[in-house]
């Protein structure tokens, strides 16, 4: 059985009883010191009020004298199961920040409802914010069930209510138990008073939830916490946040891109212990076997498994500054160790915790929760929350207070262009992207997958951090082609535009995939004569009968009606490839396989290796 | 590898605060009651930082410590090479203050003006303290990285959020931070603690003719409880069963209702 404590918070609506739940399954358990009951009711009889379970948790004088508990205490006690680490956070609005506090930290939760009152605002915000915080586990209490006389039609219809509103937001609650707090009904033992309730009692529904799993099985991070030099050793020290590490790892820093082994996982002087690997949750430190420049809030990872990398972050957040949140605010966003400045680039949406509705707004007002764009003036490396929640959340500061949180939801854009600078080599770009830039030129028939496989490409190669870009066909006819037809000259122009636009952004580094029919021969000859070592021709090459059979966007059908002239393959000719540099036979693949194809040609053509054998 | 224990986790999050309070602010120190916990405070910067403390510890002395924690002050400051800094509110020892004047206001003049005369001296903008959760009411309030308006004074009601350990670490100047690693510890934890990695304590806390300290202070105001544990294994199993609370035997917090929470609201640790 674990020594450590279950972390869970007691949630809901101001009065519903979340501080008398808690008293009360303190002193069930047999957790209060002794004479602490006595003592309250001695300070109440000196005071001529009656005795109630709350003034347990409200052990300040402010709160004794105001009737409301205004901050988070932590309280334990041992269900028989296992100890209960139990945080009783607030109800009352103005205390918003002090429940986020209490429940960012908690394993699972508990959302307390009043039988007679129902589902509340607070009910409400408070279950939104859980999940938010990405809490999944929360179990319903339907307190003050002896008000309405231990009704069960009442109690089915709150728990109809809760249930509905849960659902509206993805959760399902492990339980949900009437009781009554203040008589300790249901809460450890059965009570006569509802012979009609099956379920859980609430210590029983405590012992249902299943503790957090450390990380250990996600990717590593270690964002680096601080750079020691006490004496000679030159120590990189931090928490690891998810995955493991030992001596010999090769580690990248990103956003700097530079690698180097780990040396040595150092100890204390005094420590004769030798440690060779460490995983997720420890504070460690190690060396490096080159003297590479390291710094507070780099993120550590292994090379094949790099976190995202973007200037622009879509956001769910929620603000509890004073002054709403509008469009252009600076912030300092701080994740993990690394701060970046970042301005409001965009308010996508504002949600209504009350009905999840959701409009737009101008401002994010106290206590409110949005969607936003946060651009920031430097790259910055994140996991999206739900791949990495340790690596895809964040705090907002504003002055000197910390005015809101947040949960990455991903990448803006994945537009992340160096400026050309010719200081600057091919070489260092590629030193420094940890990659090749190139151009990857997909042809083939109109529907044989050129643009889902160039997306996914683009996708896959830049959550392992690549400076990637599609230039895409029906794309770039809205902009740069905008004033072209489907002509053989027209053809023909557009592929010698876009084809030096993806020369130019290989120089700079990036790598390029491109996504058009190129139907000429001669075009596609003319775009590698650009630069041929940077060209590589993938013929994506789906048949004829395969692409019209699939014919997404119905041209084919218009074509063989002849709606569509010059159609590729039906009215105009397709010229396949002689020597393309790949072919990828996507019949019988799923998008999948076909795209793990690719990525291997490209990660030995444009990757860490390729890098190592440019000239230094 | 194996799974982190309770007291892996708990070590691993106090390193990981003692790391945070070092790099973001510009000037720390660290809080040295003698007591065990602020032993194992020690302990685990020591292992934070490789084997250093890379800032002064500071020790506010009262005149009335019993005198078996000074002599163990003296003896491991030495033996770990700790930059130890003594402060003493002279001006109210030599008007003649003592507990007879008072509990909570000797302990104010002594304890709290005496650390607000040594923050204001070097100017620390930051301040280490054992104090843990499970202590007492107020103290279960309390943040890891909490802030101190310039006169030294902690507004209960206004507390910065603190969540995903991602502390507040910016502040007007004039005002200074406490930080508190050791706050999610309990009592019991602090000794299982010491137990496993040896951590020196002083002698006081053993029991000797059926009488121990729990919690260590000024000598007139810190009373010894009835035990018969005098090996840290005893206490350990002591402490698994009690249910008194360790500051029973601290005078001062009883003065009134609540005397400790004035006193904490003034400044004190």
């Amino acid at each position: 059985m674990s020594n450590t404590p279950l972390k869970i918070v007691v949630v809901g609506h101001v009065d519903h009883g979340k501080s008398t739940l808690v008293g009360r399954l303190l002193h069930e358990t047999g957790a209060l010191p002794e004479g602490k009951v006595e003592y309250l009711k001695e300070v109440c009889d000196k005071r001529g009020m009656p005795f109630e379970w709350a003034f347990v948790m409200d052990a300040l004088q402010a709160e004794r004298d105001q009737g409301i508990t205004i901050d988070t205490s932590q309280l334990r006690f041992h269900t028989g199961f296992r100890p209960v680490l139990i945080i009783d956070a607030p109800g009352h609005k103005e205390f918003l920040k002090n429940m986020i506090t209490g429940a960012a930290s908690a394993e699972a939760a508990v959302l307390i409802v009043d039988a007679h009152e129902g589902v509340q605002e607070q009910t409400r915000r408070h279950g939104y914010l859980l999940h938010l915080l990405g809490l999944s586990q929360i179990a319903v209490v339907v307190n003050k069930m002896d008000l309405v006389g231990w009704s069960q039609d009442r109690f089915n219809e709150v728990d109809a209510e809760i249930r509905a509103y849960l659902a509206g937001i993805g959760v399902t609650p492990t339980h949900v138990v009437p009781v009554s707090a203040r008589g300790g009904d249901f809460i450890k033992a059965r009570s006569e008073a509802a012979a009609w309730y099956q379920g859980p009692t609430v210590l029983e529904a405590l012992d249902g939830f299943a503790a957090a799993v450390t990380a250990h099985d996600l990717d590593l991070r270690f964002p680096v916490q601080d750079v020691y030099k006490f004496d000679a050793r030159r120590i990189i020290a931090g928490r690891i946040e998810s995955g493991r590490l030992k001596v010999g790892d090769k580690l990248v820093f990103s956003p700097s891109g530079k690698s180097a082994k780990i040396a040595s996982i150092e100890a204390w002087a005094g420590s004769d212990v030798t440690v060779v690997s460490a995983g997720a949750g420890q504070s460690v430190g190690f060396t490096l076997d080159e003297p590479i420049f390291v710094e507070r809030g780099q993120i550590a990872h292994l090379a094949e498994a790099a976190p995202a990398l973007a200037h622009e972050i879509k956001a769910r957040v929620f603000w509890l500054g004073r002054d709403p949140l509008v469009l252009g605010d600076r912030l300092k966003l701080k994740l993990s160790t690394a701060e970046y400045h970042v301005e409001v680039a965009a308010i996508e949406r504002v949600i209504d915790v009350e009905d999840l509705g959701s409009h737009q707004g101008a401002q994010v007002g106290r206590n409110a929760v949005a969607e936003v764009v946060l651009r920031s003036r430097s790259a910055m490396a994140f996991d999206t929350f739900g791949t990495n929640a340790r690596l895809g959340r964040f705090v907002l500061v504003h002055g000197y207070d910390i005015v809101g949180g947040g949960i990455v939801g991903g990448a803006r854009d994945t537009r992340n262009i160096f400026q050309v600078d010719h200081q600057v080599t091919t070489e260092s770009r590629a030193r420094a992207n940890g990659h090749k830039g190139g151009v990857l030129w997909l042809t083939g028939l109109s529907g044989a997958g050129k643009s889902t496989i160039a997306m996914e490409l683009e996708r896959r190669l830049f959550q392992k951090g690549w400076q990637v870009n599609v230039l895409d066909g029906d794309n770039v006819r809205h902009g740069l082609c905008r004033d072209l037809g489907f002509s053989h000259e027209d053809r023909t122009e557009n592929i010698r535009r876009v084809g030096e636009v993806a020369h130019l952004f290989a120089k700079a580094g990036m790598l390029v995939i491109t996504a058009f029919i190129s139907p000429y021969r001669a075009d596609r000859d003319r775009v590698r004569a650009i630069d041929a070592s940077a060209f590589h021709e993938i013929h994506v090459a789906t048949d004829l009968g395969a692409c019209e059979a699939r014919d997404p966007k119905g041209l084919y059908k218009k074509a063989r009606q002849g709606e569509i002239p010059d159609f590729t393959g039906i009215s105009a000719p397709y010229e396949a490839p002689d020597a393309p540099e790949l072919v990828l036979n996507t019949e019988g693949k799923s998008v999948e396989e076909t795209v793990a194809e690719l990525l291997v040609y490209v990660e030995n053509r444009f990757g860490r290796a390729a890098v190592e054998t440019l000239s230094a | 590898m194996t799974e982190m224990n309770d007291l892996d986790q708990l070590e691993a999050q106090s390193i990981y605060i003692f790391r945070e309070a070092f790099n973001r602010l510009d000037k720390i120190a660290m809080l040295w009651s003698i007591g065990k916990d602020s032993n194992v405070m020690l302990w685990l910067a020591r292992k934070a930082f490789f084997g250093h403390v890379p800032f002064p510890v500071l020790h506010v002395d009262t005149s009335y410590k019993i005198p078996e924690m000074i002599e163990f002050r003296d003896r491991v400051a030495k033996e770990w090479n700790l930059p130890l800094i003594v402060g003493q509110n002279k001006a109210a020892l030599d008007a003649g203050m003592h507990p007879s004047q008072g509990r909570v206001n000797c302990c104010s003049a002594l304890k709290t003006e005496g650390l607000k005369a040594l923050l204001a001296e070097h100017g620390f903008t930051g301040v280490i303290a054992g104090i843990r959760r499970d202590e007492e009411g107020t103290r279960a309030k309390e943040r890891v990285f909490s802030p101190r308006n310039d006169t030294n004074e902690w507004d209960v009601r206004d507390q910065p959020p603190e969540f995903w350990d991602q502390f507040k670490t910016d502040f007007a100047p004039g005002t200074h931070l406490r930080i508190h690693p050791l706050l999610a510890w309990t009592e019991l934890d602090v000794w299982r603690y010491i137990a496993r990695e040896g951590i020196p304590v002083v002698d006081l806390y053993f029991a000797k003719n059926g009488q121990r300290y729990r919690s260590l202070g000024c000598a007139p105001c810190t009373g010894s409880i009835a035990s018969t544990a005098s090996t840290v294994e005893e206490i350990v199993e002591e402490l698994e069963t009690t249910k008194t609370s360790e500051r029973a035997g601290r005078a001062q917090d009883k003065e009134s209702e609540d005397a400790f929470e004035r006193l904490r609201a003034a400044g004190y640790m």
